[in-house]
């Protein structure tokens, strides 16, 4: 008996799941049946490009970039700590980072929900302090932070594990040389953690770009991100056409960020989280 | 003082992370429907959670599907792994590709790809499609728990069960699954936990009644706050801590069984 013939029923059933699917997706998207049979059509493609969608996508990207930008200025300093030997219980601290990960991401959104509210804890506490209240819940603001919340995790990890592997005596060869601590970080830390940061940015961006629930909970009005739009037109509309069509571009815009970091994490360093 | 800078950092980065979800889980103890002030201890969301018909059906649908799903998987994922194992080349490198398939690609997208799939042969949404798409997704994280197990493996004690007289199916089962056990377990819990925390898959797969905790939690949670959501959503991350820890204890008995056979 043929022994790799085990994986065959796998397989075939990863072909009907994952690849047939996809493959419907493009169908839907990129064609249409009418009396004549099947026939391409761009309609779907281009309804895509009209400026209330169009404006849609910008938003999307625009926040997922923010919360990405965010994620990456208060994640790198996090993962440097994380990896230094300064702090003592490192390895606990590490573990006690990745926890929250395993609650429940709608559980994480919804206590955000709970916490910005007009008499939520966070606007108690500035009363309590006479200080002027916040109202951000169900605007992009309180999105982006709950982006930022939900995702950062994701981007110190990647960036944690490169710089763990960093050969010390790297920088200890560059304080000899004479380079000031910010001349090292520079020239040394950075550029070798880039693999990481790669990673971080498409682990953060990526789930960013396609969140409904984020948007949903925390923001304002039906037509927040693409991920409500594709949702709304699979859904409520019924239109598969069009929704299919925002999935494809949505898609194509998540293979192009990835191809982008592939070319800097040359080697796939950047450690995945399995 | 560089020590010091760097403290304070990491408690406000911990406090950032950690405050939200513990005000969550204390406010689900508290008297008064108001997330701003502390009216006292009570159980009553609780006990309310438990008298609530929609989320019993939602706790049992929750539990079937990842039950059935995660046995399933594991038991597809295995014999999967071990064809895997055996390829070489590009059809190797071609099925470890597939298997990645799923864990990149957005969640979204496999929601609505796979609901497509799923009217297109006119199956109707429900607890099936809801399965189907959850051993789906669930395949990969057997695999990559398994394959790694494979590896480590001697292939030559299977080669010796066939010279001793065994059957392939005997060596399989006297000699190879004792060892890749640990990795199988560890991909049916890890099966379970992505099962039992899953929502957006199942919210485009699922129709007709049938709804699972998470789908339940977000469509409470659109119509407002409600301190039931507070207690359920305890309750989910008490129980999915509970299945890491024993998997991380699992993992490290693992690691210290080796170490100790490698010295």
């Amino acid at each position: 008996m043929k022994r790799k013939l085990l994986a065959a029923p796998y397989l075939v059933w990863m072909v009907i799941f994952t690849i047939v699917p996809l493959i419907l997706v493009f169908y839907f998207g990129l064609f249409e049946s009418g009396p004549d049979g099947i026939y391409f059509t761009t309609e779907h493609i281009k309804r895509v490009f009209e400026p209330i969608y169009l404006k849609v996508i910008v938003r999307s990207l625009w926040l997922a970039f923010i919360s990405t930008v965010v994620c990456l200025i208060l994640g790198y300093p996090m993962a440097m700590i994380l990896a230094s030997k300064v702090l003592k219980m490192r390895d606990i601290l590490v573990v006690l980072f990745v926890l929250p990960m395993w609650m429940n991401f709608l559980a994480r959104t919804y206590a955000w929900m709970t916490l910005l509210e007009n008499n939520g804890l966070i606007n108690q506490f500035l009363t309590f302090l006479h200080l002027p209240t916040l109202n951000i819940l169900y605007t992009d603001k309180a999105v982006v932070l709950g982006m930022v919340y939900n995702f950062l995790p994701f981007m110190v990890l990647p960036i944690y594990s490169v710089l763990r592997k960093l050969d010390s005596s790297l920088l200890e060869a560059a304080q000899d040389l004479g380079a000031t601590p910010i001349k090292t970080f520079i020239k040394v830390i950075f550029p070798l953690s880039l693999s990481g940061v790669a990673s971080g940015i498409i682990m953060v961006f990526m789930p960013a770009v396609t969140t409904f629930v984020i948007s949903r909970l925390l923001g304002g009005g039906q037509y927040m991100l693409i991920g409500n739009l594709i949702e709304q037109q699979f859904l409520t509309t019924g239109d598969w056409g069009f929704g299919s069509s925002l999935s494809l571009i949505l898609m194509f815009l998540l293979l192009i960020t990835m191809g982008i970091m592939s070319k800097t994490d040359k080697d796939q360093e950047g450690g995945r989280l399995w | 003082m560089k020590t010091f800078l760097m403290k304070s950092y990491t408690f406000l980065v911990f406090f950032f992370l950690y405050a939200p979800i513990i005000t969550l889980m204390v406010f689900s103890f508290n008297e008064s429907k108001s997330r701003g002030t502390w009216d006292g201890f009570t159980l009553k969301w609780y006990a309310e959670l438990f008298r609530d018909s929609q989320i019993g059906s939602a706790l049992y649908y929750t539990i079937l599907v990842a039950i059935i799903a995660s046995i399933f998987a594991t038991v597809l994922g295995t014999i999967a792994a071990i064809g895997i194992h055996n390829m070489r080349g590009i059809p190797k490198t071609m099925a470890i590709n597939v298997t990645y398939f799923p864990m990149l690609s957005p969640d979204i997208v496999m929601g609505i790809s796979l609901m497509l799939l799923f009217i297109f042969v006119k199956l109707n949404l429900g607890f099936l499609t809801m399965l189907l798409a959850h051993i789906t997704f669930n395949l990969p994280f057997v695999i990559f728990s398994v394959l790694p197990k494979l590896r480590q493996l001697n292939d030559d004690t299977y080669d010796a069960a066939l010279d001793l007289g065994a059957t392939p199916y005997e060596a399989y089962k006297k000699v190879i699954l004792p060892q890749i056990s640990p990795g199988i377990i560890t991909g049916f819990l890890l099966a379970f936990t992505m099962s039992i925390d899953d929502f957006v898959v199942s919210f485009f797969t699922t129709g007709s009644g049938v709804s699972n905790l998470a789908i339940t939690i977000y469509s409470m949670a659109r119509r407002g706050i409600n301190p039931k959501i507070n207690a359920l959503l305890t309750l989910m991350f008490i129980f999915i801590m509970a299945i890491l820890i024993f998997v991380n204890y699992r993992m490290a008995k693992d690691k210290g069984k080796e170490e100790r056979e490698m010295n």
